[in-house]
């Protein structure tokens, strides 16, 4: 065993309607190792299984083959109610159509995940209005999210994420949905989480370009991981 | 902590779909209100009925002949008050003077007072074509001091005018009104002539008392009747009747167990009567009528509140429906909070608090609606208004378990949904 393994996924299968005449086998037997630290992209096209590899990192869903060990955790093993203060420890998820709340404001929505991991009201909207201020969004706390634009609302899903201090953030074509200078935007806060907070980063995108700034770049293709090349640099180290 | 968030939570969702907030809340608003103003006015009917009863005596006890039931056992509850076996008992029946001096002798710590009256007839007192309609009772001395008149001219009956036998009456002021006009004062000195049975009876009025409309009494004000009270040795004169009593009545004293004097004073009584075949004596009291009267009352408000609360049931069938509905269109946002750490147990903590404040906000304002209408409905009625605080109570509690109810179902399902399916639901 590598040290310092945050995510450790091997033989992961996964099958839909199990059983019945339309079985479907997304994913093949995945192996992937992510380093405590590392910024990882998965690319692929759609419908290649990157989403549904994305939802099992995430413990949102469970493969139906396969150890998976989230910081030395067995989820194969966990209850249901475990998954959830996992995932609210350890998760930030960011999503390609941000998922804020609507009804209320910026600040509670990144106070949210506070709230289910019962923290205080008043820790919680100071470091709510800390982490605002992070992304840059202090000005517009108190806005409803049908009051920001598509970039503002990334920044507070973001702060939104890393509200518990969790040690991977997930995210998933977080600048799908964004022009390109907004997008840059975006990935520069994540690069920010990255290196100054040694945050584990998995961002599942379609884009090279945006892939090309991480340290280690995985292809999946039809359920299986077909490349994996060191991001920055650009150089090939492994073929499957 | 996370009840509060949720309270607050439910708030502001509740706030931004203002109708639809509020046709949901509808259903229990009516629900509530009906069985509110349901009770309302049963409270207020009941408190009336035991404030004139108390007011016609509820310490009294009547004391009458009866005829002997062929199955034993008589109903003690019955209403016996003899017009019916009147015809039937003969005067040799009729409770005597003896009888009533020996009781008052016997029992003289218990009875206050012993009063009787005797009805001498309904007719007309009439004055040109001005007419009044009138219940003539002869009354002794007894009955004028229980029953207390307010006496607006003249004076109340006295003792010598019952030894006398004199034909002076004391009538109401709605007759003096009718016949005399406004000034009571005229009338006292005057005659009146009353018609029954086709024969006319002379009496001088020698007071006016003020007419107190029992609550129970629904006829209009014109053909109301009402009573002229002679003294009763005028009243047996006029009747021709025998010596005797068919019915009398006993004020007890304040300290008197009623339940225990009744049955001792029918012991008491029945002694003479134990040689009767055909009759024998019953004592009935006022107090036992009131049990009887308001349990029976309750009895019917109750019953018909259970009816209304099934609109309240049908209002909890609505609170389902929407939160139904709410879920659906919310199945995004369930699974983001399930991303973000959610258990099952705090969504469905969280619809059902939601549910309980639609439910708690449609109850209090459906109970102040209730408290409205059973108010007036009570005023209209003529009676004063008194809401039931363990109705009130108990619509709170009511309506939040309405809350709970038709909250858990659509609360399982928000709580049980997959989130990725939900995080992907368009």
């Amino acid at each position: 065993m590598e040290e310092n393994v945050m995510i450790d996924l091997s033989g992961i299968v996964k099958r839909f309607y199990i059983g019945k005449p339309n079985e479907l086998e997304i994913l093949h037997g995945i192996d992937l190792k992510v380093r405590a630290g590392e910024f990882v992209s998965i690319v692929g096209a759609s419908g290649s299984g990157k989403t549904t590899l994305m939802n099992i990192i995430g413990i949102l869903d469970r493969p139906t083959e396969g150890n998976y060990l989230l910081d030395g955790v067995d989820i194969c093993k966990a209850k249901d109610s475990e998954l959830s203060r996992i995932r609210n420890k350890k998760i930030g998820f960011v999503f390609q159509t941000y998922n804020l709340i609507s009804r209320t404001s910026a600040l509670k929505n990144v106070e949210l995940p506070m709230l289910y991991a019962k923290v205080e009201r008043k820790e919680r909207i100071s470091r709510a209005k800390e982490l605002l201020k992070l992304v840059g969004m202090e000005e517009r706390m108190s806005h409803n999210p049908d009051e920001l634009s598509g970039g503002q609302k990334q920044r507070v899903a973001i702060a939104r994420s890393v509200a518990n201090n969790p040690s991977i953030i997930l995210a998933d074509e977080p600048t799908g949905a964004l022009d390109s200078k907004t997008g840059r935007k975006i990935m520069d806060l994540f690069h920010k989480l990255n290196e100054e907070q040694g945050k584990t980063i998995v961002l599942i995108t379609h884009s090279e370009e945006l892939a090309a700034q991480t340290d280690r770049i995985i292809t999946i293709k039809d359920g299986y991981i077909t490349g994996e090349k060191n991001g920055k640099e650009g150089e090939e180290y492994a073929d499957r | 902590m996370l009840i509060v968030e949720n309270i607050l939570l439910a708030l502001t969702g509740l706030r931004s779909n203002k109708m639809r907030t509020l046709l949901t809340m509808l259903g229990i608003i009516i629900g509530i209100a009906s069985v509110i103003s349901i009770m309302t006015v049963g409270n207020s009917l009941n408190t009336s009925i035991v404030t004139s009863m108390q007011e016609m005596g509820a310490k009294n006890l009547t004391v009458g002949v009866k005829q002997k039931s062929n199955s034993g056992e008589s109903n003690a509850n019955g209403m016996n008050f003899g017009a019916g076996f009147r015809r039937s008992i003969s005067p040799e029946d009729y409770i005597t003077d003896e009888m009533i001096d020996e009781l008052k002798k016997s029992y003289g710590e218990q009875i206050q007072t012993i009063s009787f009256s005797e009805s001498a007839g309904d007719g007309t007192a009439q004055s040109g074509s001005a007419y009044a309609n009138v219940t003539i009772s002869g009354v002794n001395q007894g009955y004028v001091e229980t029953n207390e008149q307010t006496i607006l001219a003249g004076r109340n009956l006295l003792q010598i005018d019952q030894e006398k036998g004199k034909n002076v009456a004391v009538v109401s002021d709605k007759l003096v009104e009718s016949i005399f006009g406004e000034n009571y004062k005229e009338a006292v000195g005057n005659t009146v002539d009353v018609k029954i049975d086709n024969k006319y009876i002379t009496y001088t009025i020698i007071g006016v008392y003020q007419y107190t409309s029992e609550d129970f009494d629904s006829s209009s004000d014109e053909d109301i009747t009402t009573e002229i009270y002679i003294p009763y040795e005028t009243a047996k004169k006029q009747n021709h009747s025998e010596e005797g009593y068919t019915q009398f009545t006993i004020v007890t004293t304040t300290d008197t167990d009623n339940e225990t004097f009744m049955q001792e004073v029918k012991t008491f009584l029945n002694h003479y009567y134990s040689n009767n075949e055909s009759c024998e004596i019953s004592v009935t009291s006022m107090e036992e009528m009131l049990t009887t009267m308001t349990d029976m009352l309750s009895t019917i408000s109750i019953a018909i509140s259970i009816i209304a609360g099934i609109s309240l049931l049908v209002g909890g069938i609505g609170v389902m429906n929407i939160m139904l509905v709410s879920i659906t269109e919310r199945t995004r946002e369930i699974g983001t909070r399930k991303a973000l750490g959610a258990t099952n147990g705090s969504i469905r903590l969280q619809f059902i608090v939601e549910s309980i404040v639609i439910c708690v906000i449609g109850g209090m304002l459906g109970i102040l609606l209730g408290i409205g209408i059973g108010s007036v409905a009570s005023d209209m009625l003529g009676y004063s208004a008194a809401p039931s605080v363990a109705g009130i109570l108990f619509s709170v509690g009511f309506s939040a378990f309405i809350g709970v109810f038709f909250g858990y179902y659509p609360a399982n399902k928000a709580a049980k949904l997959n989130p990725i399916d939900a995080l992907r639901y368009e």
